[in-house]
This record gives structure tokens, C-alpha cells and sequence, in this order.
């Protein structure tokens, strides 16, 4: 017998199912006087420096129709690509929070981040990502949380350097990670689950 | 190396065989919200290793009170206290962690628009919860055993008892949903979504058992569900720059 190996199991995931909107939006769900306000309403405060964007987008199945109960986080670094929690390079932007909270429209299914573009973070072997927005998503039917990134179809020569883009092997799902610019600081981003156009998923 | 700095490696690879695959056609919703193309696989980065941080500046007295923090009049249905610690996969508690619950009142109808159920709503029970991990990892909530519930999968499915958790870890890559089961229900085993587990340990880790020591003697029982997020190794032999 060798020694045993002492890790715990990460606990299993389990979908977060039609109502998550109870537990983590109450507010927007319509459940007034538990909560002062929901968590996650804004990634930034008054006073944070950097260009202001605002994307939009939806979250489509694998049939073409838009989910109405997908919930998403997104985790990004300021405009100097610096995070605002532990980061050991250094303090980030004061008023940027990072962290947001989005649910979807419960009518049309569109979701929306205002937010300030993030800057470029390194990679463990010191190279530069892209800019990118982190995104953590969940729904009914959805049983593991998926990750995914937000990238820019304006930033090309960050994103042909980008060690993380240049992980996925076919090339043509690149582009679906880049959100499109479709007005000055304005972009939209569609998450699509399953089927030809498939947004590329991470395991990191 | 102090304890901060140990918190900050790079995280454990997900064992994506212990957790459901995106497609189990038996729980019909994630046949058409499954990803078909493989996951692109990444060691961690700065993105996964940092994530949001919680004070409790943010978490209000009665937030953990499920029985109390509706109406302030107290809800219908058996009294339970639900704890346990969160930790890593090293077996560490991790401290100052959002924790937040949510489910359906002791009926089993959720206070959700969608919820046509005909058990009926409670009055003073809202239906969510939320808290901060102490130091060691514990965290505590008082709220009434949920009840079982039909839903459209197959002609008769019906959910077993259940509390739906959202838990942050210290890295935006530990993000974790997961929904807590109660020992010795006969319902477990039948349910189209426990069972798109592929493993029994796996089911196994989500049935909080009775607590009699926690119990309170005339007031309530006690469920203890410890919730493990993906551990994070040490930085001594990261390849990663000193000070990046």
C-alpha cells in the first residue's frame, strides 16, 4: 500500500436551476425587503479611469432561442490591467470593484455590462493577454458553470498575441470570443451554448 | 511566504469526471444548453487566481435568518439550522467567503413569477439567504426544511428536498452552484438531476446528514453540509517572475 493522498473533492456542481434569481437578485426578481440592494449591480464607481463600454448581447441554445433565465458574472482588471483583489503586482484603480452581476432581461432575454475596458494581464510566463472580461455563467439546464472571455474585435494585434487565444486550435472559433464594436465604446457580444457558431468554453 | 501569498497560486484542475458532463438527456433542459465542442483546457491565470472580495459591511444582521428576514414574522415549517464549513481541497477553511442560499418554503412553491405550483406561498417566507465564512471556514443559517416539488422533465419528476448554494471561493475560478439534498430522503435516487452524476460519491457529498449536535433542544433540528472548493497549490515552483 502506498500513502494516501489527503485532498478533499471539490463538492460536485449541480445547476442553479429556473429560480437563482431568488438567491442572487432578488431585487431585480421582484422580491422586495431582504436584501437593501442585489450584489454585482455595477464592475466600477463614479470616478473610474478608462474608456467606458457598454456591451450587450444574448444567450442562445443550441435550437436558436434566447434564454430569458441565464445568470452571468464577469471578473475583469482595471485599465491598467491590474485586479482589484490580490492582485501581487500591486493596487488597482480605486473604483474599480471588477465584479459584476448580470440577469438577463426576463422579457427579451438581453443582457447588458457597463463597464470601463480592462487592460492588458500577463500570463504565468509573463507574456500579455489580450483585454478581456471573464465570464462565469449559469442557467437552468446548465449543470457545471461556464467560462468563458469577452474579448475585442478592435484590439487585433493584442489578440493575435494573446497566449490564451492562441491555445484554440481552430482558428475560426476565435472569433467567437470577440465582441463586436458596433459604436464608439459600444459592442455587442452573443453567447451561443451549442451548434455551429458554439462559443469557445474554457476549463482553466 | 506569509498567508496571503499562499493563497494566490494557481488552481487545481477541475476532475471534470467527478462533476456532471453538460449533456445528461435523462434532465431534458441541458440537451439543447450543452455545449457539443470540447472545453479548451488553460492552466490558471491571474484572471482565475484573483476574484471578487465580500465585507460584511455588505451583509445585514438577519441575512442568514430565513425564518425572520421576510416579514419579521416568523415562517411556517420545521426549524432547521444549516452549517458547515467551506473549504479547500487541502482541507482548509476558507475565511470571509460569500455564501448564499436560496429555496422553496416548506410547500415546496418557490417566490419566483415562474412558479405556478398550487402549494402556496408563505406569507413571511422570502426564500433566500446569504452570509460571510468566519476564519475558519464556518458559516451558519436558520431556515425551514424545503419542501419536495413537481416539475415538468418526465410525466411524474419530482425534486427531492433541496437548498440551492452559491459559494465564492478566493479565485474567480472557484465559482461554485451546487444544491444540498437531505439524509434519507427517498426522493435522491429518483431525480433526474442528482443523477446526471455519474458517480455515487459524487451524489454522495451533496446529502447534508442530521446533526443532533447542533440541534437545539424545544426550538430546532440541525443539517451539517460542508461545501470543498477547488484548492490552489503553493507558488514555491511556479515559473512565474518574483513580484508578477
Amino acid at each position: 500500500m502506498v500513502q494516501r493522498l489527503e485532498y478533499l473533492k471539490e463538492t460536485t456542481s449541480q445547476t442553479a436551476g429556473p429560480y437563482v434569481h431568488i438567491g442572487l437578485t432578488p431585487n431585480r426578481l421582484g422580491i422586495p425587503g431582504i436584501y437593501p440592494v442585489d450584489l454585482g449591480l455595477s464592475p466600477i464607481s463614479d470616478g473610474a479611469m478608462g474608456e467606458r463600454i457598454t456591451i450587450t448581447g444574448r444567450v442562445i441554445d443550441g435550437q436558436g432561442m434566447i434564454l430569458r433565465d441565464a445568470l452571468m458574472e464577469t471578473w475583469q482588471a482595471d485599465a491598467a490591467g491590474l485586479y482589484p483583489v490580490n492582485d501581487p503586482r500591486g493596487a488597482a484603480d480605486p473604483h474599480v470593484i471588477g465584479w459584476a452581476r448580470i440577469a438577463a432581461d426576463f422579457d427579451s432575454g438581453i443582457w447588458r455590462l457597463d463597464t470601463i475596458k480592462p487592460g492588458r494581464v500577463p500570463a504565468p510566463d509573463g507574456r500579455l493577454m489580450a483585454p478581456h472580461i471573464s465570464v462565469w455563467l449559469v442557467a437552468r439546464g446548465v449543470n457545471l458553470g461556464l467560462q468563458t472571455r469577452i474579448y475585442f474585435d478592435d484590439e487585433e494585434a493584442a489578440n493575435a498575441a494573446c497566449p490564451v487565444l492562441g491555445r484554440i486550435e481552430m482558428r475560426d472559433r476565435v472569433a467567437t470570443l470577440l465582441a463586436k464594436r458596433t459604436a464608439p465604446g459600444a459592442y455587442s457580444f452573443d453567447i451561443r451554448l451549442q451548434g455551429p457558431d458554439e462559443t469557445v468554453f474554457f476549463d482553466v | 511566504m506569509n498567508a496571503k501569498t499562499d493563497h494566490l497560486g494557481p488552481l487545481f484542475p477541475r476532475d471534470c469526471d467527478w462533476h456532471p458532463a453538460a449533456y445528461t438527456p435523462g434532465y431534458k433542459t441541458s440537451m439543447t444548453r450543452a455545449p457539443q465542442r470540447p472545453l479548451v483546457s488553460l492552466g490558471s491565470t491571474l484572471s482565475e487566481e484573483t476574484g471578487p472580495a465580500f465585507g460584511p459591511s455588505m451583509i445585514g444582521t438577519m441575512d442568514n435568518n430565513l425564518v425572520l428576514n421576510f416579514t419579521g414574522q416568523p415562517a411556517i415549517g420545521e426549524r432547521i439550522i444549516m452549517h458547515g464549513r467551506v473549504l479547500d481541497e487541502n482541507g482548509r477553511g476558507v475565511p470571509n467567503v460569500l455564501v448564499e442560499m436560496w429555496q422553496a418554503n416548506a410547500g415546496g412553491r418557490y417566490r419566483h413569477k415562474k412558479d405556478g405550483y398550487l402549494a402556496p406561498l408563505d406569507p413571511n417566507f422570502g426564500g433566500c439567504g446569504r452570509t460571510l465564512t468566519a476564519q475558519d471556514g464556518s458559516y451558519e443559517f436558520l431556515t425551514i426544511r424545503p419542501g419536495a416539488y413537481p416539475w415538468p422533465n418526465h410525466v411524474n419528476s419530482w425534486r427531492p428536498m433541496h437548498i440551492h448554494w452559491s459559494v465564492f471561493g478566493s479565485g474567480f475560478g472557484q465559482r461554485l452552484i451546487t444544491q444540498n439534498y437531505f439524509e434519507g430522503d427517498p426522493l435522491i435516487p429518483l431525480c433526474p438531476i442528482v443523477n446526471t452524476i455519474g458517480q455515487q460519491a459524487a451524489i454522495d457529498v451533496l446529502v447534508a446528514p442530521l446533526d443532533m449536535n447542533r440541534a437545539m433542544p424545544m426550538n430546532c433540528l440541525a443539517y451539517k453540509f460542508d461545501i470543498v472548493l477547488r484548492g490552489r497549490r503553493q507558488s514555491f515552483f511556479e515559473n512565474r517572475k518574483e513580484g508578477l
